[in-house]
């Protein structure tokens, strides 16, 4: 017998259930408990870049908006930089920008929105330029481990033609599924997005 | 300052550096699905319609998963990990008090430092304080049920609550949870962002729990249960139950490498 190699396993996922509002956005199950607390809203008034609204709701097998979905984002800031050590592109880091903010679906629409900035373009460790994108995580009740999927701009047209991660999709209707339209309301800035769990435009999940 | 003789170099190899190990990219070790539930696991009906039927478009991972949100003490508040406390109005609420503690690792075995968890729960009686619970057991007037710690620098973290009871749900017409509390852990980097659930040692529910019988593999299972620890319970206060979770591993970095050697 060889030496054994002795890696730990990761610990099994399991579902966030239907109560997940209560751990992770206390207001939502109906209470106040914690002095701070994390929400949908990622920018401050001195966060750098344009503002936008992501607004979308998740759907499943039967067509119907799920109600008690969770999502995190965590995306770069306005100079595509991301606001921690591993990023060690040379763009500025926006103090007023932590880049991540998670959003529970109302419990009777299924609408799902964050206010947020438009990020930049990413450079990998590579030095390749990556389409402008934002990173979801996705957990439910019915969901067994949490389902990563991306959200571009359906304004980068030349960028998105040219991104490595779109590219590796085969087929060209299912890269529709990750770009969020853009559109203007009341002067806001919004991209709506749908994230189809099952069906003929199943939206493209990856293993990261 | 004294001058460093140079490097002595094999006359046979025309290199001018001397040999240094390959260093990783920081990105993730591929993610071992078998140690987790499928999408697809029809024995918990609520996955059938929710669970991706496409095949999953592996990615090495990138700057995007490799980063991830940084938190620190100033996003805590000082009761956070203090279920007992932190939500009390008029008298501490009912139940077993227990402490749970353990560490979060890689698998490399490595603490992941600085990291933020968060847990929730159902009161002692299995009702949750969540405006969409209807079970019968009453809220306890003392308990919120969820807390938030982090890390230290050895990944080790400890919160105080009371233990939650096992609950019905709606899968079969007779299925109840197994004492469980629910755990949202982020790691250094996005791609390890993990959210699962404890369960405690001899509930003779777990074997037959439709959730947690979804991982397919009996040790990955088996590493959701905690053990009861006597050595860390509080006599004449809390018995102490140790949970360790791990996150996916790390190739090692350059950064690593200079600054702490690998
Ligand atoms: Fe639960």
């Amino acid at each position: 017998m060889p030496q054994p190699l002795n890696y730990l396993k990761e610990t099994a996922s399991q579902t966030a259930g239907p109560y997940v509002h209560i751990g992770l956005i206390p207001a939502m199950a109906g209470f106040d408990i914690f002095e701070k607390n994390f929400s949908n809203v990622l920018v401050t008034p001195n966060t750098q870049g344009e503002r936008i609204t992501l607004e979308g709701k998740v759907i499943d097998g039967s067509g119907t908006p799920l109600r008690d979905v969770l999502l995190e984002i965590w995306q770069a800031n306005a100079a595509g930089r991301y606001n921690h050590p591993a990023d060690r592109s040379t763009g500025p880091l926006d103090e007023e920008f932590r880049g991540w903010g998670r959003a529970g679906s109302d419990f009777e629409s299924g609408l799902v929105t964050f206010e947020t900035i438009k990020p930049g373009a990413i450079i990998d460790k590579t030095g390749r330029k990556g389409a402008p994108h934002i990173n979801v995580w996705i957990v439910a009740r019915g969901i067994n481990i949490g389902l990563n999927t991306r959200l571009y701009f359906s304004d980068e047209e030349a960028a998105n033609a040219a991104d490595p991660v779109l590219s590796l999709i085969e087929q060209p209707m299912r890269r529709s599924t990750l770009i969020a339209k853009r559109s203007e309301r009341a002067g806001k800035i919004v991209y709506a997005f749908t994230i189809n769990l099952q069906g003929p435009e199943e939206t493209v999940f990856f293993d990261v | 300052m004294h001058a460093q003789a140079p490097a002595l170099r094999d006359p046979r190899l025309n290199r001018p550096e001397p040999f240094t190990p390959p260093l990783g990219d920081g990105g993730f070790f591929q993610r071992d699905r078998s140690m987790h539930p499928p999408a697809h696991a029809p024995g918990y009906k609520s996955s059938v319609l929710r669970s991706p039927r496409q095949a999953l478009l592996s990615l090495e991972t990138s700057v995007s998963e490799i980063t991830g949100p940084v938190f620190g003490h100033n996003d805590l508040g000082p009761l956070d990990n203090d279920l007992i406390r932190n939500y009390a109005k008029d008298g501490d609420p009912v139940g077993e008090r227990i402490i749970v503690h353990g560490r979060v690792l890689d698998e490399t075995g490595r603490g992941v430092p600085d990291t933020l968890v968060e847990f929730w729960q159902a009161n002692a009686g299995g009702r949750y304080r969540h405006k969409k619970d209807t079970y019968l057991a009453p809220i306890d007037p003392n308990f919120g049920g969820c807390g938030r710690a982090l890390t230290d620098d050895t990944g080790y973290y400890y919160f105080r609550t009371v233990k939650p009871g096992p609950y019905p749900w709606r899968n079969y017409v007779n299925s109840w949870r197994p004492a469980h509390i629910h755990f949202s852990v982020f790691g250094s980097g996005f791609a390890q962002r993990l959210i699962t659930q404890m369960y405690f040692e001899g509930d003779p529910l777990i074997p037959v729990c439709p959730i947690l019988t979804t991982i397919p593999d009996k040790d990955a299972l088996e590493r959701l249960v905690a053990p009861l620890d006597l050595n860390a319970s509080t006599p004449f206060d809390s018995l102490a139950y140790r949970f360790d979770i791990v996150l996916r591993g790390r190739r090692s970095t350059y950064f690593e490498n200079r600054t702490a050697g690998n």
